[in-house]
Order: C-alpha cells, then structure tokens, then sequence
C-alpha cells in the first residue's frame, strides 16, 4: 500500500504541476507538451485506480489525437513568442480569490459527502461470475447493452464534429480544376445543344 | 311642420358644410337661404296653429336620455312663447342670410358662413322648443359655439381669434352656473321636464337646501343659478365683456346672433321658466338691479365710442338690461314684447351698419365718416326708422314695448322697480342720444372721409337692401299691432299658460294706472336726446371735443369702457396666466415629464448604459463572470441552512 | 495513509480550478483557452472514475468514455474555428477578439 500511496502522490504532484505549467508558460509549444504530460499522468492515475482500460483510451486518444492536434495547429498558426502581458497581474488577485474559494468550497464537499443509500442497488454491476472479467469487457458488456444509445450518439457527435471541421475550414483554390459531378449531370440539352443552319458549300462559323 | 321648421336649417347647414365646395358658392347661398325662408313661411303658419291651440303642444321626436331619474326626450314645445321665438328667429335670420349674399359676395369661404349661419338658427330653434333642461342646455351650448365660430369667422385675424375665445370663455362662465342651476334643479324636483318642474314649483317655495356650507332657500338658488346663465349668454354686467369684441365678426353675424337671437337666449330662458322665478322674488331682485344697472351702464358708454358697430353693441347690451329688468317684476310678456321688437330695430341698425361699412370700403370710424345720406338714401331711411325706434319715439315700434316695460317697473311698486325705473328713464336718454349720435355723425355735415372714399361709397345692391326694408317694416309697424297682443289686453288670451304671472305681481295690469307723468317722462327724456345729439353733432361739432377735454377722466372713462377689461385681465387673466405657466413648466415639465416619460427614459438610458459595459467583447471577461456566478451558486447551496 | 475517494477527488478539483484559471487569467492566446477547457474536462473524467471505482457501479467509466468523445470533437471543432478565425483577422491575441462588443 505504501507503494500505491507514494505513487499516487507522485503521479498527483506531476499532474497538478503540469496544469499550471499549461495555463503560465510562454511558449505555446511548450503549453501543449506540459498537457500532454498531464494527460500522462491521469492515465497513470487511472491504472492505479483500476481502470486500465480507460488510461489506455486517455492516452491513444487525448494524447494522440487530440494534443498532437492542438500542436498540429499551434505549429500551423506560427504564433509568436508573448510576453505576458500587464492584464494578467491585474485580474490576478480576483481571480486567485475566485479559484480559492471554488477549490475550498469542492474540498469542503468532498470531506462531508455520503453515499445515497439508493445508490448499491442501481449500480451498474454485473453478476460476479466465474470468469474474472477485465476492465475492457466489463466496460463493453455494459456500453453495448445498456447504454448503446449514448454509444451511437457518441458516435452522431464526431460524425458532426468532423463534417463541421471540415466545412469550416474548406477552400476553394482558384486554380484547382475539379468536377462538379451534380452540375454536370443538372445540364439541359438547351445549354449543351444548339443546332446551326449551315448552308451547303460554307463552314460552320 | 314644426319638426321641419326645426330640422329645415340643420339640413342647409349640412349640405352646405359638406358639400360647399361641390355646390358652390352660388349652390350654397340658395340652398340655405331657401331652406331658412321656407322654415320662416312655415314659422309664420305654425304660428297661427299655436295660437289656435289651447295649452302647451309637445310633439316627441326621440329618446335621448334614461339613466336613474334622468329621462330626457328630444322634442318640441309648441306655445306662445316658442312659437313668437320661431318667429323673431327665422324671419330675422332669413333676411340676415338674403343680406349675407350681398354683404360677404368677394369672402372666399361663402359656404363655410352660410353653414354657420343655417346652423345658428337650428340651434336656436332648438333651444327655443326645448321642452326639458337639457335640450335647452344643447341649443344653448350650439349657439355659445356657433357665435365662437362665427366670431373668429375670419381665422387669419389675430383679433377676431382673441374675441372668438373671450366670448367663449366669458360665456363659459355663465354656462357654469347655468349647469349648477340645472343640476340644483334636478336636485330640488328629481325631473328635468319642464312640464313637470313647472307643476311643481309651488310646492316646493320655502325648502332649504345646502350649498357651500349655507342653508339657502333651494328655489332661488336654482333661479339665480340659472341667471348667472343668461348674464353670460344676454351679456350683462359682470359678464359683458365679450360682447363689444364679438364686433370683430362680420356685420350680419352681429345682427343675428348678437342683437336679435343668441343674446336674447337669456331673456327667453328667464320668460320659460317664469312659473318657477315668479316663486322666487329674491332671484328676480338679483335679475332687476343687474338688468337695470347694465341698462344704463352700456348706455353711458355707447355714448362715447368712436366705432360705428360698438355703439350698437353697446345698445344691445343696454337694451337687454331693460328685459331683464321688465321680467323681474313679472313683466314677461313686456319682455318678450320688446324683445319681438328689438329683434327688429336693433337688426336692422346693425344691418344699415354694415351697408354703410360696405359703402365706405370697410371703414368702420365714425369720425371719417359724415355727409353720406345724399349717397346712401335707402340705408338713411331705413336706418333713421330703426333709430327713432330704438329711441322710443311714438307710433315706432320701439316706443310700444320700451315704454311698457319703464311704466311696468314704476307700477310694480318695489324697490328693485322703482330702481330699475330710474335708471331705465336716465338711460332712455342716453339712447336717444348716442344713436342720434350715431346718425348725426354718420350720414350729416361735412365729410370727414377723404375724396378717394366718399367717390366710391355707393348705395348698396338690392339683395342687402330688401331685407332691410323688410326689417324696417317690422320696426316701424309691429310694435303698434302687436302692442294689444303682447301687453294689451289681448295678452291673457295670446299667451295662454306659456308665462306665469302671479296675480300679487303683475306689474303690467297695474302699469295700466301710472301718473301720466311717469308714463311720459321717458318720451320727453328720449327727445331731449335726440336735440343734445343735434346741439353737439350738427349745431356746433366743436362742443364734443371741448366738453371732452374740459372732463377727460369721464370721457376716457366711458371710453374704456369703465376699465372692465382692465379689471378683469388685472384679476383674472394674470393669475389664470400665472397659473397655468407655474402648472406647465414646474408642474408638467419639472415633475411630471421628470417622473414619468422623460424621467423614465432618461433612467433607462443610464441603466442601460451601465449595464452596456459588460458587454467587453472579451470571452475569458465573459468566462470570468460564468466562474463568479458558479462561485455564488456552489456557496449559495452549501452554506445558507 | 491509504488512498482513498477524498484524494482523488481533490486532485480533480484542483485539475478543474486550474483549468477555470486558466480561461480568464490567459492574455495570450485563444489555445491556451482551449487546451484550459481540456484540463477542466480531465478533471471530471477522473472524478467519474474515481466514483465508478469507488462505489463498483461501472457507468461512471462509461460516462468517462463519452466525455472523451465529446472533448475530442470539441477540441476538433474548436480548432478548426481558430484556423478560420486566424485567416480572416491574421491574430489570435485574445484583446483582439472583441467583435462582441456591445
């Protein structure tokens, strides 16, 4: 136990120091790495806590899809170096106060909570069987029956997300040729026909 | 047929309001000149029905009122009374509206007048055949706002805009006390038929009622109420003051409503409800000492004005004391009679006023006038009938009914008559006087006007003349036919139950017995008149200017008209003046545009300004407020329990 | 001592109140806000799970799943309205983003 409290410690500091490192550094780079390393470290957090499954997703997605995305776009953007400005020492001391008093308030809650009695006979637990489950199959056998609907919206929102990020962003280039296959198809005989008289002997100029 | 001598204006009135510009100038002169000659044919045959009929006829037209004890009927009361109205109204305004053709030809708005004028008359026959209060407060109520429009007739002139609102108000103030005496008579009898009020009044003599704190004995508050009516609308003292003004009205308007019809609304209303003032002697000694005051006051100033218009307004005003002063010993009918007759001399003066007005290019001074009666031979003539008449000159109408009315007030033996008598007598001089003045100054001795003026003044054209002539004739003939009817002994029978006269009070039969002194005194001060008025104005016209200079206080006394205006501007006007721009600028404008419109906006604006300025554009200001109100909410739920 | 819910949960509470700092105390960029927005969404995901472990009712993980989808689409979102942001103002200093301004 001594070890997964020294752990949890360790792992907690990293992460909290990573946090603030995120919100104060200069460079926006550097911003992003010390995400990626806070990121790390909850995954870590959770593998402690037995949710392996869900460390692992932490790190392949937010890690590897969603941080290398904001770098992608903090390359991309070529942002300069900002000096910090002289509004952050203004709005600091009322802003530390809010930030404290929210943080005394959570901890406050945190120390004097109690579990609602209905709470055991709801949870979401399957029948302890032979099988010693995992994470990842407890977490699927539940996800894909009970809660297939949140499943399949999940999936809606980044269908939404990608179609809109695409939209978004989307520019024609002037100089790019490309098929309009729905213009082509849309085309009247009117606009592509057109019938000349030509008389016998001369061109069709 | 009555409702047709009623209604008959009303419709000219209409068609040529609404639809003057369709029909013309011509198209409305007709139309509503026809219409008034019809209703004064009718006027006449309706006439002789009532005076075939025995009793009061009332005819029912529609029902106007029900609510609680107030249940008034339009309709129309047919007696002696209302039918001698009908009479005076539509013949006097026939020929004023025959004269209007002539006299406002070049106006540019002639169906606009004619309108007005048609719809004056209606609303005085309705006032005359009002059978209940209210119709009576209708017609007279229309006629205070047809003399208002027809006042300011001529709306680009500031003056005549000022006289049309001074009548207006001043007659305003009368109309309030007449609404009080309604409203104290509906209290006292619980009806506003006449009928009804009129069966009940003795039995009402000697009750109480409670008005601003006192116990006042209920009938002659009522009465006196309902004078304070007819001292605006007939124009006496203290409510005269509009009435020189409404000179500034075109000259017919001023022979209609401001000699023969709406002035003498107050007389009428007195004469109608005498079997309700014949039980309130008090409220006809208030009527006397007014009516007899104003008679000579009016008198003394007419004397000494300048204008040809004012002196005849002034002789109405005068005139009008005298009935009041004949109804306050019970005399009606000497009222009504010498109302008949100066509905006719006091028209055609001021219809010969206006011919010669007419022939002078609109010159209305008579100190630039003089030497006309060569030019105007007609307009002379007829003119010098309706003085002699109005001076009371015998076999002139005028000598008839004045002279009934000064030896009825002698006869009546009170001290409100004897009062009356006196100065009845002493104003007769005056009368005489300046309309011989009048006279004197206008159509003798040397002219006074330049050369330009005296070449182009000419006789006025037929249609102003005729009815001229057609009012002389009534000024000169009716007083001696009528004289039988009206006060003679014929009266009983003539008026029938339209005037009461209590038998302890009537001054008329006992008029028949005064000294013969008393009797012709007023004839002999009426011709001492005329001769002063020769002295000065042709014998030696130097006497006037002297005798002016020698007592100027006096003479600019009278000229002011003994500074009523001044009075009253000084007592009224300033203050309502104060008033009302205290209440404007620091009432409406400081607290009520402050508190409410302005004020709110002006709040609004400030507000919304304020809160503007959250509006930063910045997201992370806006995060920042999302994060405080959080904050709030989290320590809201954990803390308050 | 043994580790135990409180601790979890306080390490996501001070994981959130850094991310709620970092949205309104950032003068630098518009990223910075949006990877805040990112911490802020950890924090809960390892509130979840803490609870989900905690009291062996396993839909905490699952809700922990979905606001992993839904920070990613987000964060997709979010940055592509950057990009288009940034080629039409050519900035993405934060004073310069007031077009709001009322």
């Amino acid at each position: 136990m001594i070890v997964q409290a020294i752990l949890f410690h360790i792992f907690a500091a990293v992460a909290v120091a990573s946090g603030v490192l995120v919100v104060s550094a200069r460079n926006p780079v550097h911003s992003v790495l010390f995400l990626i390393l806070a990121f790390f470290n909850a995954a870590a957090l959770f593998v402690l806590i037995g949710a392996e499954f869900l460390a692992m997703i932490l790190v392949i997605v937010y890690v590897g899809a969603v941080a290398v995305l904001f770098l992608f776009v903090v390359m991309m953007l070529d942002i300069d170096f900002a000096q910090l400005r002289s509004g952050f020492v203004r709005y600091l001391p009322i802003g530390a106060l809010v930030g404290f008093i929210l943080l005394a308030e959570l901890v406050l809650v945190i120390g004097s909570w109690a579990v609602a009695p209905s709470v055991p006979s709801s949870a979401a637990t399957l029948a302890t069987g032979a099988v010693p489950l995992t994470n990842t199959r407890a977490l699927g056998d539940i996800l894909y029956t009970r809660y297939v609907f949140g499943f399949q919206m999940a999936g809606l929102i980044l269908l939404v997300a990608m179609i809109g990020a695409i939209v978004l962003t989307l520019r024609h280039r002037a100089d790019v040729r490309r098929q309009s296959i729905s213009a082509q198809l849309a085309r009247t005989r009117a606009q592509s026909v057109e019938v000349v008289k030509v008389p016998v002997g001369s061109g069709s100029r | 047929m009555a409702a047709a001598v009623v209604f008959l204006p009303l419709l000219a009135a209409a068609i040529a309001g609404f639809f003057g510009r369709a029909i013309g100038n011509r198209g409305s002169q007709l139309i509503t000149c026809g219409a008034v000659l019809l209703a004064a044919v009718l006027g006449v045959i309706l006439f002789r029905d009532i005076l075939a009929t025995e009793g009061a006829r009332v005819i029912p037209l529609a029902i106007w009122i029900v609510a609680g004890g107030v249940d008034v009927t339009w309709s129309l009361r047919l007696d002696t009374l209302s039918g001698v109205m009908i009479l005076v109204v539509t013949v006097v305004s026939s020929m004023v509206h025959v004269y209007s053709i002539g006299y406002m030809a070049h106006d540019p708005s002639i169906p606009r007048f004619m309108a007005y004028l048609s719809l004056f008359t209606f609303f005085m026959l309705a006032l005359v055949t009002a059978n209940d209060f209210v119709q009576l407060f209708f017609g007279w109520e229309g006629v205070g706002l047809m003399s208002y429009l027809l006042i300011g007739f001529w709306y680009d002139r500031p003056s005549a805009n000022d006289a049309a609102i001074k009548a207006f108000v001043v007659n305003r103030v009368g109309d309030f006390g007449f609404a009080l005496g309604i409203f104290a008579t509906f209290v006292i009898f619980g009806t506003l038929d006449f009928g009804t009020v009129f069966g009940a009044a003795p039995k009402v003599v000697g009750t109480t009622m409670e008005f601003l704190g006192w116990q006042v004995d209920s009938l002659t508050l009522a009465c006196i109420l309902l004078f304070i009516g007819a001292m605006g609308k007939s124009a006496q003292i203290p409510l005269h003051t509009w009435l020189p003004d409404a000179m500034e009205g075109p000259t017919p308007v001023s022979a209609l409503i401001h000699a023969a019809t709406m002035v003498t609304a107050g007389v009428f209303m007195v004469c109608r409800l005498s079997p309700m003032f014949e039980y309130a002697p008090n409220a006809l000694a208030v009527v006397g000492i007014i009516g007899g005051t104003t008679a000579i006051f009016a008198a003394s100033i007419g004397m000494a004005q300048p204008d040809i218009k004012k002196v005849v307004a002034y002789s109405t005003c005068s005139q009008l004391g005298y009935m009041f002063a004949a109804a306050a010993v019970s005399a009606y009918a000497a009222a009504m009679f010498h109302l008949f007759t100066h509905a006719f001399f006091k028209g055609l003066l001021f219809l010969c006023s206006g011919s010669v007005i007419h022939a002078m290019g609109g010159e209305q001074d008579m100190r630039r006038m003089g030497g006309l009666w060569r030019k105007l031979p007609i307009t002379y003539v007829t003119m010098w009938i309706g003085a002699l008449s109005l001076s009371g000159i015998p076999f002139f109408s005028g000598y008839y009914s004045k002279d009934t009315i000064l030896d009825a007030t002698w006869a009546a033996g009170t001290a409100v008559g004897r009062y009356t008598w006196v100065l009845g007598t002493v104003a007769a001089f005056m009368t005489a006087f300046y309309i011989s003045r009048v006279m004197f100054m206008t159509f003798h001795g040397e002219p006074r006007a330049d050369e330009e003026t005296m070449h182009h003044a000419h006789e006025s054209p037929w249609v102003i003349l005729v009815p001229l002539m057609v009012l002389a004739i009534g000024a000169a003939l009716f007083g001696k036919l009528g004289s039988d009817f009206f006060v003679g002994d014929e009266r009983a029978n003539f008026w029938k139950s339209s005037l009461l006269v209590l038998p302890q009070y009537d001054s008329l039969a006992a008029a028949e017995q005064v000294p013969s002194i008393v009797r012709y005194l007023p004839l002999v001060f009426g011709l001492l008149g005329i001769a002063l008025a020769y002295v000065f104005y042709i014998f030696d016209p130097g006497i006037p200017m002297r005798l002016a200079s020698r007592l100027r206080a006096l003479y600019l006394f009278l000229l002011n008209k003994w500074y009523f205006d001044e009075l009253y501007d000084r007592l009224f006007v300033r203050s309502a003046f104060v008033l009302g721009e205290g209440l404007w600028k620091s009432g409406d404008g400081a607290v009520i545009d402050g508190l409410g419109p302005d004020g709110v906006a002006a709040v609004t604006r400030d507000l919304a300004r304020q809160a503007s300025r959250l509006q930063t554009g910045y997201l992370y200001h806006y995060a920042f407020a999302m994060m405080i109100g959080l904050v709030a909410l989290v320590t809201w739920y954990l803390f308050p329990r | 001592m043994a580790i135990g819910l409180p601790h979890y949960l306080t390490v996501a509470a001070i994981l959130f109140t850094l991310g709620v700092f970092g949205i309104f105390l950032n003068r630098k960029n518009v990223i910075i806000m949006l990877m805040s927005i990112e911490l802020m969404l950890l924090a809960v995901s390892i509130n979840f799970v803490a609870f989900s472990v905690f009291l062996n009712d396993l839909v905490g993980q699952a809700f922990a799943m979905f606001v992993l989808t839904v920070a990613a689409a987000e964060a997709a979102i979010g940055l592509a309205i950057l990009v288009v942001y940034f080629r039409n103002r050519g900035t993405i200093g934060v004073e310069d983003i007031n077009m709001m301004k009322g």
